[in-house]
């Protein structure tokens, strides 16, 4: 048999052939991956509510992150209004809702920071310590480690925005990006409801 | 419908590459992000661990062959087994079902590439690490405290086995380490193919005119995401519980052992449907073209994978009956499992009715379906036999649950991938593998097969517990585990075949033309091997069997599926 090969085309091509863009897409399977990752954490911090054999319990030591929870969630506006300026073509807006997002999600991590200090100096709960140590601090630093990863990456489209790179073409892309960041404080949502309302 | 001819004139490259230095041609492979030559590397690299997992459970049947043997000490007993379970779930099987995807639905779909050729390469090398990762324990686990040992917690690695206490030394770090990379590149690769699907079709590729085998390859990929995820999780806290002393799992602080076992079986039943996805299909594809028809039931087919998906990630407790769930649990894990017969058994049914009435030919593509469809159907027949709780009281953890998954994995996917093999060879690398040869694998294979897992049952059924190393003579097991053992040579002797077949294909096989099978799909009409670029223009599609349109333009499927 020889190689020669035929190619079907259509002569007349049918209705507009659109599809989704790619990005969009693939960070949508990426944050299934993810929320399934964090419903294991989430089941086991449930599960283990109430059975640690020690002290300290989540009612004598934890307190709402109110501070940091509001910067969190605000930050879900800031990166939104990003978007929307790129998207027309306003780089100044681009650039604020940025360095807004980057901002408040820092207050955030230094909030969880400074609770996690109080915990290991004054109370003396570490993950070794107790059930409620080993499900609180590895679901609240998987999620902590999360909103490092998504600080690091609007940390990067600021700096190309600060440097005049980033351009209205680069719309679709920092529109990705935000989906992560909603996700992000999304999580913050469920594990402030489990941790902090459920738990204590 | 109109069709272009020939574009040979713009792929010069095959001929000008010829006599290249090999470094460069190492270079090329090591740095390419080619879904092809990506493809062919996770299916050369699932072939080495095949090999290396197939020695492993010849070394075990040598030392089952008969009663008290000392071929091996029970140590190296636990590591073989458990070494064999992860090696042929996380690095054949996972690489081999992606390295089919990855090479075929870009080609399947008319796209030129996957959608994010550069992860695609990434999660290649982060699961190609992760197996070297899994074996250099072999030789770096822990230099001073367990020198050259393996893991032995078995393959589920139930706790509190897997503590510090009950496993020191880095055996378990490396099988855990290992896991979560695998767990990695398989998101990644799943991310890459659902992505694929969804955005790179090309003009007409409705999803209702897609390849039954990319449908399967969405829906498999799909459930990674949810399957994988918890694995990648549970991975990470017992990393914790070992390594900074969290408790998880240490029942000493109140952990929870049964939790384990939840968390691993939520990834490790959906695991055995990600498996046998895609050898279905294999079949999907396989079965029409042989037997000179139309898959019967397209539509139903797509709906029963996706029931199989969704049905598939609520059974995970069936594993575990013998814990003791309460009444509650055990029922519904009871019926859940029962469910899944049905999507099942309305493939078995589409896949006969497509061979019904058909001219089948029995190249040696066809006679491994036909093979698969039997032996996938006693497979889940014993399936639903270890579906009722009772019987899993009787026989949990016994050889009868050994050769029941055997019979999936070997009988049904094994079998299907051998088939696949034949069947997109000469696609691969523009050569046919000899039928011949073929045969001779087809039936050694079969028989060491059915030699060995047919008579596997027996002594389960008898009492014999899984995982022993020997076992006292007189118990009525000596001569069924040789007869076990001795299917082992033959199927041993089958993959040699097959081996031989495809490295002597490979130079002095017949030229296969870009359409060797007379097929349908759109891979068939570019080159073979298809060029880098797949299509020299984009194809366009009208209906399910777009090449069956261009070869009979006066009997089009596109006139019946409007």
């Amino acid at each position: 048999m020889n190689n020669a090969t035929t190619i079907p085309i259509e002569a007349t091509a049918e209705t507009p052939w659109t599809l989704p863009y790619r990005g969009t897409v693939g960070m949508a399977c990426l944050i299934i991956a993810e929320a399934a990752i964090f419903i294991i954490f989430v089941v086991a911090y449930i599960f283990y509510i109430g059975k640690s054999l020690s002290g300290p319990t989540p009612a004598q030591v934890l307190e709402l992150p109110i501070f940091g929870t509001i910067c969190l969630l605000s930050s879900s506006f800031t990166v939104h209004y990003a978007v929307a300026a790129l998207r027309k073509n306003n780089l100044r807006g681009t650039t604020l809702g940025l360095a807004s997002t980057v901002l408040l999600g820092t207050i955030f991590l230094i909030t969880t920071a400074r609770e996690w200090y109080h915990l290991i100096h004054d109370e003396g709960l570490t993950i070794q310590t107790n059930l409620f140590g080993t499900t609180y601090y590895s679901l609240v630093g998987l999620h902590a480690t999360h909103v490092v990863v998504g600080l690091i990456m609007l940390s990067l489209v600021l700096f190309f925005s600060l440097t005049g790179r980033l351009k209205e073409e680069h719309e679709k892309k920092l529109d990705v990006l935000s989906l992560y960041w909603h996700f992000v404080d999304a999580v913050w949502v469920i594990v402030f409801l489990v941790v902090y309302v459920l738990g204590r | 419908m109109t069709t272009t001819s020939v574009m040979e004139a713009i792929d010069e490259t095959p001929t000008a590459e010829r006599g290249r230095p090999p470094l460069n041609v190492i270079y090329e492979w090591l740095t390419t992000v080619d879904h092809k030559k990506i493809g062919l590397m996770y299916i050369m690299y699932a072939l080495v661990f095949l090999l290396i997992g197939g020695v492993e459970a010849m070394l075990m049947r040598i030392q089952l062959a008969v009663p008290n043997n000392h071929f091996v000490s029970p140590q190296v007993f636990n590591q073989l087994f458990t070494m064999h379970g992860t090696t042929m779930v996380f690095f054949v099987g996972m690489p081999i079902l992606f390295g089919f995807g990855n090479y075929l639905v870009p080609l399947m779909i008319g796209a030129r590439d996957m959608a994010f050729p550069r992860l695609n390469a990434f999660s290649f090398w982060i699961s190609a690490f992760a197996g070297v990762l899994l074996y250099y324990s072999y030789i770096g686990a822990s230099g001073l405290y367990a020198a050259g040992s393996a893991p032995d917690v078995g393959w589920f690695a139930y706790a509190p086995l897997t503590a510090k206490v009950f496993s020191p030394g880095h055996s378990t770090d490396y099988w855990t380490l290992a896991v979560f990379l695998s767990g990695v590149g398989s998101i990644g690769t799943a991310l890459n193919i659902v992505t694929t699907t969804l955005c790179m079709r090309c003009k007409g590729m409705k999803l209702s005119r897609m390849p039954l085998l990319v449908w399967l390859y969405l829906v498999m990929s799909s459930m990674v995401f949810v399957a994988v995820s918890p694995l990648t999780a549970a991975q990470i806290m017992l990393t914790l519980d070992r390594y900074i002393g969290s408790h998880f799992f240490d029942t000493q602080a109140g952990g929870s052992a049964v939790l384990w076992m939840h968390f691993f079986w939520i990834f490790g039943h959906p695991e055995v449907y990600i498996l046998v996805l895609p050898a279905f299909a294999f079949v999907n594809e396989i079965i029409p073209v042989f037997s000179r028809k139309a898959i019967f039931g397209y539509p139903a087919m797509v709906a029963a994978t996706v029931g199989i998906g969704f049905i598939s990630m609520s059974v995970w407790a069936h594993h575990m009956f013998t814990v003791g769930l309460g009444a509650a649990g055990n029922t519904f894990f009871v019926f859940a499992t029962m469910v899944i017969s049905v999507p099942t058994g309305i493939k078995i049914f589409n896949w006969l009715a497509t061979i019904w009435g058909g001219k089948i030919i029995f190249a040696t593509p066809m006679i491994f379906c036909i093979a698969f469809l039997f032996q996938f159907l006693i497979a889940g027949l014993t399936g639903i036999m270890l579906a009722a709780a009772p019987f899993t009281w009787q026989l949990g953890n016994s050889y009868f649950v050994v050769a029941h998954f055997h019979y999936v994995l070997v009988g049904a996917i094994v079998v299907a991938l051998f088939g696949a093999f034949y069947y997109w060879y000469p696609k691969v690398t523009g050569r046919m593998m000899d039928e011949r040869l073929g045969k001779w694998h087809f039936w050694l294979f079969i028989i060491g097969f059915h030699l060995t897992f047919d008579f596997m049952h027996v002594p389960g059924l008898l009492g014999m517990p899984r995982r022993i190393y020997t076992y006292e003579a007189g118990r009525g097991w000596g001569t069924l585990n040789l007869i076990v053992g001795i299917g082992a040579i033959f199927q041993a002797a089958g993959v040699l075949c097959f081996v031989y077949n495809l490295v002597w294909a490979y130079y002095k096989g017949k030229e296969a033309g870009h359409d060797p099978w007379d097929a349908w799909t759109l891979e068939w009409s570019t080159q073979s091997p298809p060029p880098a670029y797949n299509f020299a223009i984009e194809p366009t599609v009208n209906s399910r069997r777009p090449l069956w349109d261009l070869k009979h333009p006066e009997d089009t499927d596109s006139e019946y599926e409007r």
